[in-house]
């Protein structure tokens, strides 16, 4: 599958900055694009216009030439947000979080590191980097064709960055999942990536 | 010292807070459904006068005391709080399902409805309670009715303010854009993510209009414009009791005007034992 952004404008408001100008952008499934760019940019914007949470001004998004809205109510480009506590309902236990995504295979949850005891607790009671694996797994059901990962594993430990990589890695070339990684780590990127694009160049 | 804090943290374990919570829970229902049937079955009671035994101090027989009337004050302080707490909940129930249905509408019907209903709750916030209240009371005729839709119509402002800024404020949560991405219909998300988040707030709101309610209807009472001088509300026992207080009567104000503080009190730890018990984080306790 093809994930095309073409030709897109975008600004919040109508007197605000133009925070993206006439950007276009290629992705394969089988590919992993690395987006490089400082703070202020719209790396953010870009993958909430990707994944359909906003509309752009002009252009357009489209999934193997069709837009998203094709697709029904179940989005295929899911987006892992930065902030795992703000992604996830506070009252909810998380085995009704997971529920929520399009059935996520127990396989997938155990090789994430998703411990059965944490299935009945709630978001206050873990982690950060406990909670961003339940945002994970919940993104990576069924019917999920391309994944976004902005910034998703800024505030984690280097050993579980490690196993969170491989794992999204692994799972990725194995279903045929495309993905667009957003950071600020250049390290980070060289490993993960097939290819990095520079918005600043763009 | 330490033998004390010893003892202290033994206590706390036996009875933890969401156990102790459920107590207090269950002694102010029991209080209040006492005041309500007792309500109920002392209503002539209340009434009887009995000149041979009029303005007798709190004694065993009579633990209130009676009035230069000969009534029975425990009799009636029974029956005036249980009209006290019926008005209560039929207020608070009318304007809390009305806050609920205008906060519900402004949050979600556009911006239009929005500013309508905003303006509306203004101009209700901006008049005096007490002013309007006594305005419909003597509009729908004094009696039940006029008090419990002058309350009702007085109480509904802030509770349909604080619903229409969660429903905003939830809108824009990440969690339910997400929801929605997952492909998750309107009524999953609002059963879901909107109502377990929604009702503790509004069950407590509407609980804690109770006491409002009640002290708004004795005070209305007692000012004159309430209820009829037949009925043994609190605000008229009180009203009367003032010209006999000079004379040395005290039982005759103080202890309705307890029971009413108790009453008050046993509603606000009622909201406020639900408001903890629904809270997730306590939900380990």
């Amino acid at each position: 599958m093809i994930l095309e952004a073409r030709n897109i404008s975008f600004r919040y408001g109508e007197k605000s900055r133009e925070i993206l100008k006439d950007f276009s952008l290629k992705a394969e499934s089988t590919e992993r694009v690395g987006l490089v760019a400082p703070s202020g940019f719209g790396k953010t914007t870009l993958c909430k216009i990707l994944s359909g949470y906003e509309k752009p001004d002009s252009g357009q998004v489209l999934l193997d030439g069709k837009p998203l809205d094709f697709y029904g109510s179940y989005c295929p480009v899911q987006l892992i947000w930065q902030h795992p506590e703000q992604a996830i309902n506070p009252r909810l236990r998380m085995k009704s979080v997971l529920e929520e995504g399009d059935n996520v295979s127990p396989d997938l949850i155990k090789r994430l590191g998703i411990e059965a005891d944490w299935m009945n607790r709630f978001p206050a009671e873990l982690s950060g980097g406990e909670m961003q694996r339940f945002c994970i797994a919940r993104a990576l059901g069924q019917r999920t064709q391309f994944l976004l990962a902005d910034e998703i594993s800024t505030m984690l430990d280097l050993i579980t960055q490690s196993q969170i990589w491989h794992f999204l890695m692994d799972e990725t070339e194995k279903r045929k999942i495309g993905m667009i990684v957003v950071s600020h780590s250049p390290e980070l990127l060289e490993k993960v990536c097939t290819r990095i694009v520079d918005l600043q160049k763009e | 010292m330490t033998k004390n804090t010893k003892k202290g943290t033994f206590m706390i374990k036996k009875w933890n807070r969401r156990q102790r919570l459920v107590l207090w829970l269950v002694l102010s229902l029991i209080f209040l459904a006492a005041v309500c049937i007792g309500g109920m079955f002392c209503g002539d009671a209340a009434r009887e006068t009995d000149f041979a035994r009029k303005n007798i101090a709190p004694c065993l027989k009579y633990p209130f005391g009676t009035d230069w009337l000969g009534r029975d004050m425990f009799t009636r302080t029974v029956k005036g709080l249980s009209i006290s707490i019926i008005i209560g909940i039929s207020a608070a129930a009318f304007s809390a399902v009305m806050a609920f249905i205008l906060g519900v509408l402004s949050a979600t019907m556009g911006k239009a409805v929005d500013t309508v209903i905003t303006w509306f709750i203004d101009l209700v916030m901006g008049i005096p309670h007490m002013l309007l209240l006594i305005l419909i009371c003597v509009a729908c005729g004094r009696g039940l009715k006029g008090v419990i839709l002058g309350v009702a119509l007085t109480h509904w402002t802030s509770l349909a303010r604080l619903i229409r800024g969660e429903v905003l404020q939830l809108k824009e949560q990440q969690y339910i854009k997400m929801a929605r991405k997952l492909g998750k219909s309107n009524f999953y998300i609002a059963m879901k993510h909107m109502v377990p988040h929604l009702f503790p707030q509004f069950l407590v709101g509407l609980i804690l209009l109770f006491p409002h309610a009640i002290l708004h209807e004795s005070s209305i009472t007692f000012l004159g414009f309430g209820l009829s001088n037949e009925q043994p509300a609190i605000g008229i026992i009180l009203s009367e009791a003032m010209k006999y207080l000079i004379t040395g009567k005290w039982w005759l104000a103080l202890f309705p005007g307890l029971m009413l503080v108790l009453t008050v009190v046993c509603f606000y730890t009622v909201g406020e034992g639900i408001r903890k018990l629904v809270d997730p984080a306590s939900a380990h306790e």
